[in-house]
């Protein structure tokens, strides 16, 4: 049983930031095929608010709750865009599901992961097969769910999460766009995997590193 | 191979090039206190006027900012290159918009602009603001008539936002200013057609390809792609294809008026657009349409984009006084 605090938090956003700052040239190469070029940017400066925001925080005095809610704030004011609400309310649902607890056990951090991809889920309205990052965040949060329901340990669980996640992002190739701006393409998405569900695997990728 | 730009910091672009905006019209524009990308109207907003904020990604100018002034917009909310701002400074524009009339927001439908223009709605509602949302939907090429919801705002945001503009600065109710710019919007058709990409300042890469002797009808001003891609054809084959497909849902009748825009991408010059606007009125001619008003030039970009759009406003009589009703912006004027 692992236990994770404001800390571990923190150096989560500080490996996503790093992950997605390395990644940024090719989600805007995966963008440009079906989008507007633009995603691997507002990702990076996102996640790099976010890092920034948390920096000068005194971690003894904040627990997870708050720690989530400045990075999803500081996301949301770098970013606006489609991630800017999408990453701010997931981190807004995960603060809501550790509420009150100063350190996250391994069911906790499965439950905040849940939030997260149900928030992603609330606020962009998008279901399964219609080729957005909600191809990658509901599959990974059902299999870190399963995993952990499962008795495997929080590494086990997040390694299942990323291995599920990469699959749902390779499958949006297969898929027609339905929400977004892709989604004016028609069958032209065809063949180009979403870049909103490559930059969650690699969110996802990130998370599992740090906290796993 | 990166583009040429004349800039100094690519993360920086948006945020100096306001800076030179409020230092070119100091007397049309102000930002709001503590939220720079909020800009506002210095004399637009007052009491008892239905206040109207538009607003989405820079990269388009003169839209947003453009279009705010008395008898139009009363504040613009300024996101990041082709990217919908976030939620905080829409709510700024709405408290300064607010004459307690009720505040309409009126933008491009995109889905990140939805998402972040209702969650400043929601939170205008808890400061007592009542806001409603009229979406464009004007570009033709984005989805099917029957799915006109699904459809883009593109060019035609000038036409719309210009007749909001006007029902509000007459001091009519909320129901009647949204009543107004739901009709404008149902009566706005634009197509446009790209011949080369534009390249976002942050990365200096063109953002998409395309060969040097081809175009392609209906790609959006952000370079979603289009409907259909094929060699490069003549001002007046082109503009023909274009007017097909909007006359094709205009449907005017014999004396039947409309106002037109043709406008430039970015870097497509005057010279261009006017060839284009000849055969725009030549079309016009032939089916007994009226042209009321013809606006030529860069009214809604994309960054250096080569390429142009053509729009026709269906007016009736309300319409038309709304469009010929005068309103003073940084960037635009009428009457």
């Amino acid at each position: 049983m692992t236990s994770i605090g404001a800390a571990d938090l923190k150096r989560m956003f500080d490996a996503i930031a790093e992950a997605i700052e390395a990644d940024k040239d090719r989600l805007c190469q995966l963008d440009g095929v079906i989008g507007d070029a633009d995603h691997g940017i507002a990702m990076a400066l996102g996640f790099n608010a976010a890092r920034d925001a948390l920096a000068p925080l005194e971690l003894s005095a904040t627990d997870p709750t708050a720690l989530l809610n400045i990075a999803a704030k500081s996301f949301l004011n770098a970013v606006g865009a489609s991630s800017g609400p999408l990453y701010a309310t997931a981190f807004m649902r995960g603060a809501a599901a550790v509420k009150g607890k100063a350190i996250l056990t391994d069911a906790d951090i499965v439950a905040l992961f849940q939030a997260m991809a149900q928030g992603i889920h609330d606020r962009g309205k998008a279901e399964i097969g219609e080729k957005t990052m909600v191809d990658a965040w509901l599959p990974a949060a059902q299999a870190a769910a399963a995993a952990h329901a499962d008795g495997k340990t929080l590494s086990e669980s997040l390694a299942a999460a990323l291995e599920a996640a990469e699959r749902g992002a390779e499958a949006t190739k297969d898929m027609i766009a339905a929400k977004g701006r892709s989604s004016r393409l028609g069958e032209r998405s065809l063949g180009h995997m979403d870049p909103g569900a490559a930059s969650a695997v690699t969110v996802i990728g990130a998370i599992r590193k740090s906290l796993g | 191979m990166q583009t040429k730009k004349i800039i100094n910091d690519g993360n920086r672009t948006v945020d100096e090039m306001l800076e030179g905006i409020l230092a070119a019209h100091p007397r049309h524009l102000k930002s709001a206190e503590g939220s720079s990308r909020s800009i506002i109207a210095r004399d637009g907003p007052r009491q008892g006027k239905v206040g109207l904020v538009i607003g989405g990604g820079s990269g388009h100018e003169p839209t947003f900012l453009g279009f705010v002034g008395k008898g139009l917009a009363d504040a613009a909310a300024i996101g990041n290159v082709f990217a919908s701002p976030p939620p905080d400074p829409i709510l700024e524009c709405a408290k300064a918009a607010s004459g307690g009339a009720g505040v309409l927001f009126m933008y491009g439908n995109y889905a990140g602009d939805v998402m972040n223009f209702d969650m400043a709605a929601e939170m205008a509602a808890m400061d007592d603001i009542e806001v409603r949302t009229v979406l464009t939907t004007d570009d033709v090429a984005s989805a099917p008539r029957d799915q006109r919801q699904k459809r883009r705002g593109v060019a035609g945001n000038f036409f719309i936002f210009k007749a909001a503009g006007a029902a509000c600065e007459r001091m009519l109710s909320f129901d009647e200013c949204e009543r107004i710019a739901r009709k404008a919007n149902d009566r706005t058709f634009t197509m446009g057609v790209a011949l080369s990409p534009c390249s976002l300042p942050q990365t200096r890469r063109p953002n998409f390809e395309i060969g040097p002797d081809e175009m392609e009808i209906g790609m959006g001003i952000h370079g979603e792609p289009g409907i259909a891609r094929g060699k490069l054809k003549t001002a007046d084959e082109i503009t023909d294809e274009m007017l097909d497909k909007i006359l094709d849902e205009v449907a005017p009748a014999r004396g039947d008026k409309v106002a037109v825009l043709v406008n430039s991408l970015g870097s497509t010059p005057l010279i261009e657009l006017y060839i284009m606007n000849r055969r725009v009125k030549q079309r016009l001619d032939d089916i007994g349409v009226s042209v009321h008003a013809t606006w030529v030039g860069n009214y809604c970009t994309s960054l250096e984009m080569a390429g142009a759009s053509v729009t026709l406003m269906h007016l009736d009589a309300e319409l038309q006084t709304m469009l010929d009703h005068p309103c003073d912006c940084a960037m635009f004027r009428a009457g």
